[in-house]
C-alpha cells in the first residue's frame, strides 16, 4: 500500500511507514489521531459490550451472552478479592476497565497488517497505526491514572500527614540524616510502578507489531521476485504461528496490567 | 516512541471509561450475582427442607398406617370375642330355658299325677265305703270309720 502514496517500495520504507502515526500539531502539542480514535472507539465498544451484559443481568437464568459477561466479571472480581481485602467495588471497576479495554486494544494487532491503513487511506489518511497500546502515550496514560489512584489510596488510608511522614521516614527510619535517602528511594519506588507498567505493555505490543511487519516483508519479497514465491508460504506459516502465539501475549499483558495496579493500590494502603 | 499531548487525551478516555464502568456496569453485575447467589442458596435450603418434610411425612404416614392396622386388628379381636360371648350367652340362656321348661313340665306332671291319685283315692274310698255299707247292710258312719277308710284308700292308692 505504500506505493499508493508514492513512497519507494523498500523493506525499510515499508516498516518506517507502518510505524508512523497520523498526527496533527507541533512539538509537545502533537496529537496522534489514530491512537486517540482507535482507543476511544474501542473504549466505547468495550463499555457498550459490558453494559449490554450488565443491563440484562438478573438473579434469574442468564443467557449465554450474559453468562460470558458475568464470567469476565467474576474472574476480575476474584483476582481483586485475592489481593485486596476491603470494599473493592471501585477497584473491581478499575481492574475490569483495564482488562477489557487492553484486550480490545491489543486484539487490534491481529487485524491483517495492511487492512487498517488501506481503510484509513480511503478516508484520506496517509498513516494509520491501529494499535493504541503500541503507542507509549496510550500505555503511559493508563499508568498515570493508576499512579494517582495509588497516591489517593495511600492518602485515604493514612491521611495526608501520615503519608507525608512515610515519605521521609520509610523505609530506613526517622533519623533526620536519613530523610533525603528515604525521600529519594520513595520517588524511585513510586515512579518505577507506572514506568514499568507502561513500558511492559508498550514493549510487548510494539515488538509484536514489529514482528508482524517483518513477517509481512516475506510476502513482499515474494511478490518482488519469482524465485521468492516460497517466501509467501513462509509468510503464511510464520504469520499464523505468531498470531496464535500473540493471542497469548494479548491476554497475558492485559492480565498483568490488571493485576499489578491492584497489587500496587493494596500495597499503598498498607502501613510501613 | 515519543511522548506528546496524546497521553492527555488518553487519560481522559480512560477516566471516562472507568467512570462509566464504575457507574453502570459493575454495580449491576455485582447486584445480579449477589441476588442469584442468595436465590440459589434459598432454593437449596428449600429443597433440603422439602426433602426433610417429605421424610417426616412418610414416617408419619407409616405410623398412621401401623396404628390403623393395629386398631383394625384390635377391633376384629374385640368383635370375635364379643360374638363368642354372645353365642355363649345365647347357649347358656337356651340351656336355662330348656331346663326351666323341663322342670315346669315335670312339676306340672307331678302335680297332675298327685291330683289324679287324690281323686282316685277319694273315689276308691267312697266306692269302698259304698261297697262296705252295702255288704254290711247298714250305713257306715263315715266319721267313725274315716280313719279306717283312709288307711284303706292309702293301701289302694299304693297298690
Amino acid at each position: 500500500m505504500a506505493a499508493e502514496h508514492g513512497i519507494e517500495e523498500t523493506p525499510t520504507a515499508y516498516i518506517v511507514h507502518h510505524l508512523k502515526h497520523l498526527q496533527v500539531g507541533e512539538g509537545f502539542w502533537t496529537w496522534h489521531v489514530d491512537t486517540l480514535f482507535m482507543s476511544t472507539l474501542l473504549a466505547i465498544v468495550t463499555a457498550l459490550f459490558l453494559y449490554a451484559g450488565a443491563r440484562k443481568a438478573s438473579a434469574g437464568v442468564p443467557s449465554r451472552f450474559v453468562s460470558f459477561i458475568e464470567m469476565i466479571y467474576e474472574f476480575v472480581d476474584g483476582q481483586v478479592a485475592d489481593v485486596y481485602h476491603g470494599n473493592r467495588a471501585f477497584l473491581v471497576a478499575v481492574a475490569l476497565s483495564l482488562f477489557t479495554w487492553i484486550i480490545a486494544m491489543n486484539a487490534m494487532d491481529l487485524i491483517p497488517l495492511d487492512a487498517p491503513g488501506y481503510i484509513a487511506a480511503l478516508f484520506g489518511a496517509e498513516y494509520w497505526r491501529v494499535l493504541p497500546t503500541a503507542d507509549l502515550n496510550g500505555t503511559i496514560a493508563m499508568a498515570i491514572v493508576i499512579l494517582f489512584l495509588i497516591i489517593g489510596a495511600a492518602i485515604r488510608a493514612k491521611g495526608l500527614k501520615g503519608y507525608a511522614h512515610e515519605w521521609i521516614t520509610a523505609p530506613f527510619g526517622g533519623n533526620p540524616l536519613l530523610w533525603i535517602p528515604n525521600f529519594a528511594l520513595n520517588v524511585v519506588e513510586l515512579l518505577a510502578k507506572p514506568v514499568s507498567l507502561s513500558m511492559r505493555l508498550f514493549g510487548n505490543m510494539y515488538a509484536g507489531e514489529l514482528l508482524f511487519m517483518l513477517i509481512a516483508l516475506l510476502g513482499m519479497a515474494a511478490a518482488l521476485s519469482l524465485g521468492g514465491s516460497l517466501l509467501f508460504l513462509g509468510q503464511l506459516i510464520a504469520g499464523a504461528a505468531w498470531a496464535i502465539f500473540h493471542v497469548l501475549i494479548i491476554l497475558l499483558q492485559a492480565y498483568i496490567f490488571m493485576v499489578l495496579p491492584i497489587v500496587y493500590i493494596a500495597m499503598a494502603e498498607e502501613h510501613h | 516512541m515519543t511522548i506528546n499531548a496524546t497521553f492527555i487525551g488518553q487519560i481522559l478516555v480512560f477516566a471516562i471509561l472507568l467512570w462509566f464502568i464504575y457507574k453502570f456496569v459493575t454495580p449491576a453485575l455485582s447486584q445480579a450475582l449477589n441476588e442469584r447467589q442468595k436465590k440459589i442458596a434459598d432454593g437449596l435450603a428449600a429443597a433440603e427442607k422439602g426433602q426433610k418434610d417429605l421424610a417426616e411425612a412418610q414416617s408419619r404416614a407409616e405410623g398412621v398406617i401401623k396404628e390403623a392396622r393395629d386398631r383394625a386388628n384390635q377391633i376384629i379381636d374385640q368383635a370375635n370375642r364379643r360374638s363368642n360371648e354372645i353365642v355363649d350367652a345365647a347357649k347358656g340362656t337356651a340351656q336355662h330355658e330348656g331346663e326351666r321348661i323341663v322342670t315346669t313340665a315335670r312339676t306340672e306332671a307331678a302335680t297332675e299325677a298327685n291330683r289324679a291319685r287324690d281323686t282316685l283315692r277319694r273315689e276308691v274310698g267312697s266306692l269302698v265305703a259304698a261297697g262296705t255299707s252295702r255288704l254290711l247292710e247298714r250305713e257306715v258312719d263315715a266319721k267313725t270309720h274315716a280313719d279306717l277308710l283312709d288307711k284303706l284308700a292309702a293301701e289302694i292308692g299304693r297298690g
